[in-house]
């Protein structure tokens, strides 16, 4: 029985611990992104790498949600003869939550654990060493480029999403369904606010960023140095940042009033 | 360019291709203006706004020409209600506001009918003739009433 | 427990010196109080069996670990007591030719080679090429330099491993296991490579090896770890030595232990 209530005091501290480690790492990061040299071949490649390859999967998603949403919307509108209104559903729903929240998890699966298995495999055979060891800080070579890179791909992501999902709602909302076209855009422009639907949701996927790219270079940059180290790794990266993107798409909805 | 030309074009298109989307969902969805707020500041009393918000549209024959920017309470208790109208509108002294519904059970908005004065209102000129929000549980409460009403008088 | 050390006193300059350094991870102390000294212009060899410690003697040069007491001096620098920015500008002064070769993995020989130089000269992009090229050339290799690290042999990796550390001209050259890994063709052209390194470029050379037979060969200085201290001396006074442990250890014509009576297997 002690020992169940010692082993939580240790996973507690350890958390914690971690916590500190993370804010400290980040601290650094932010630090080497704002010092020179700046480089800007790495950063692009990283776009490249984390927001161009992401693209097939976002769109595809987007537009099956968006299309799944258009039908279960519908379904459920038609009931109250509110089907004019589909475009306002399919909207808000894709715009505050899924697009930002899905396209969240979805970079976190695809770009986030390749980050962890790259720089974890760069621990294990000694290149971050080497790169000390060459006077050159691994922070700002190897992680500021990729943290970087995910903040600002994130938000481009979401809204690409969200936009195939707005198109995946019109085709099987007008094309399947029989809305009619102009009630669904009409009611989709009056029913979205800039302020707090647009910018929420954009905000979001800029917090979603930072967190995916802080712990996904984080995980990786600490990883024990051996090929177990490395899929522990990764695997975490995947775990915490879904959960994390999750608790904070609850904080941020509630406190940005929406 | 570097030494992956290609691989740069892509990124470039990439960044063009999400802020492409950012902008169509700022502009054409979210309904940000690219001309700044309205320009001309009216105000407008109600008795009763029911369920007015601000950043409700303001229409004249159902197109939106403004927004409401703010609503308070006056000394005399009535609603004060702030409309941000576009610059270029000319608007007579008499026009009148009235607040409706857009459907049945849709969001309210502010209509504007124009009156017949040759002067035009000014900025921080108020509205003088208003129709309040009709209340569907009053108007259904005079219809059960009223018609007893009707019948002792 | 400072060990009974076979000095020549102190006619060679310490280049690199430990001083009673402790060393431990967690629990398993790897050593108690460690001092050694590494001459100047000289190849010194640290010997010892496996988990003796020898990788992490570089590691506490190069300042990638920090012991838990004691000084290390790196040309004059004591190296404990800097902190990681400081660090950068002492480790401009040493190269490293990791265990794997530690290349960076997505870019091409050619970039791995000029990285150092992209990174901390100033140096033209032709200057560059001839610098890239003369350190091929000098480890004998060529028509590699498009080629990525995962496509080279072993002993490939080594040499260009070799290039990089040298391409910047260290004053101090560290080596972790350069022969670990190579059939004795390649264990051969290192050693000859390593020897030439050191004439050319006069560098202090530290290189960490298991493997005698080359070792013994080349080093001005011999270091050896042994579980119980250390001992240190000129590669001829290790050979004549009469101290059982350093017997047992060069013996390679020792027979192995006997395995246990009750032994499987």
């Amino acid at each position: 029985m002690v020992t169940v209530v010692e082993d939580l005091g240790w996973s507690a501290t350890r958390f914690v611990v971690d916590l500190g480690r993370l804010a400290r790492f980040a601290a650094q990061v932010a630090r080497a992104a704002v010092a020179p040299p700046i480089r800007v071949r790495l950063f692009v490649q990283e776009v490249f790498k984390l927001g161009v390859l992401s693209l097939l999967i976002v769109c595809v998603c987007g537009l099956a949600v968006g299309m799944v949403l258009s039908l279960q919307g519908y379904h459920t509108l038609v009931r109250f003869g509110a089907e004019q209104s589909l475009g306002a559903v399919v909207g808000l729903s894709l715009i505050r939550e899924l697009g930002p929240v899905l396209t969240g998890l979805l970079a976190t699966g695809r770009a986030g654990s390749a980050t962890t298995a790259e720089i974890g495999t760069m621990v294990a055979t000694e290149q971050l060493d080497a790169l000390r060891m060459m006077s050159v800080d691994p922070v700002d070579l190897v992680v500021t480029p990729r943290a970087l890179a995910m903040v600002f791909v994130m938000p481009m992501l979401a809204a690409l999403f969200i936009v195939f999902g707005l198109f995946g709602g019109y085709l099987v909302g007008v094309g399947l369904m029989g809305v009619d076209p102009g009630s669904y855009m009409s009611s989709l422009q009056s029913a979205v606010d800039f302020r707090d639907d647009v910018g929420g949701s954009l905000l979001k996927a800029l917090i979603f960023g930072v967190l995916v790219g802080l712990i996904a270079t984080y995980r990786g940059f600490f990883a024990a140095p051996t090929s177990a180290g490395v899929g522990a790794a990764t695997t975490s990266t995947v775990v915490v940042a879904s959960v994390s993107i999750l608790i904070f798409d609850y904080f941020i909805t509630a406190l940005w009033g929406v | 360019m570097s030494r992956a030309p290609l691989r740069d074009l892509l990124v470039g298109l990439f960044v063009l291709a999400g802020l492409g989307a950012v902008a169509y969902l700022s502009l054409s969805v979210g309904g940000l203006s690219t001309h700044g707020p309205g320009g001309l500041p009216v105000f407008a009393d109600f008795d009763e706004i029911g369920g007015l918000k601000p950043r409700a549209q303001v229409v004249i024959s159902g197109v939106k020409v403004g927004q409401v920017a703010s609503i308070a309470l006056d000394d005399k208790y009535r609603a004060r209600v702030k409309l941000d109208l576009d610059a270029h509108l000319k608007l007579p002294v008499d026009t009148s506001a009235s607040i409706m519904t857009s459907g049945l059970l849709g969001d309210r908005y502010v209509s504007l009918q124009l009156g017949g004065e040759s002067e035009i209102l000014k900025p921080g000129d108020r509205i003088a003739m208003t129709e309040s929000a009709v209340v569907l549980e009053r108007l259904i409460g005079k219809l059960v009433y009223g018609g007893d009403r009707g019948k002792t008088e | 427990m400072v060990s009974p050390s076979v000095t020549n006193g102190v006619r060679d300059d310490p280049h690199v010196e430990l001083v009673r350094v402790r060393m431990a991870f967690g629990d398993r102390e790897v050593f108690r109080a460690l001092s050694c000294r590494f001459p100047r212009g000289r190849i010194s060899v640290v010997l010892g069996g496996s988990g003796s410690g020898k990788s992490t003697v570089l590691r506490l040069i190069g300042g990638l670990v920090r012991p838990q007491a004691g000084n290390i001096w790196v040309d004059r620098d004591d190296v404990t007591r800097r902190s990681e920015r400081e660090l950068y500008a002492v480790r401009k002064k040493l190269g490293m030719m990791f265990q794997d070769g530690a290349l960076l993995d997505s870019m091409t020989v050619f970039d791995n080679l000029a990285f150092p130089l992209r990174e901390h000269t100033a140096a033209s992009e032709a200057e560059i090429t001839a610098a890239v090229r003369t350190s091929l050339d000098a480890v004998g290799l060529s028509r590699v330099d498009e080629l990525l690290p995962g496509q080279l042999s072993g002993g490939m990796v080594k040499r260009v491993a070799l290039a990089r550390a040298i391409i910047t001209r260290p004053i101090i050259l560290l080596c972790d296991e350069p022969f670990s890994g190579l059939d004795p063709v390649s264990v051969k052209l290192i050693e000859a490579l390593l020897v030439r390194v050191n004439r050319q470029l006069h560098a202090t050379m530290i290189v960490v090896s298991h493997h005698i037979a080359s070792t013994m060969r080349m080093a001005d200085r011999v270091v050896l770890l042994l579980p119980d201290g250390t001992v240190d001396g000129t590669a001829e006074e290790l050979r004549r030595s009469t101290d059982p442990r350093v017997v047992a250890f060069l013996s390679e014509d020792a027979p192995p232990p006997a395995p246990a009576a009750d032994a499987r297997w």
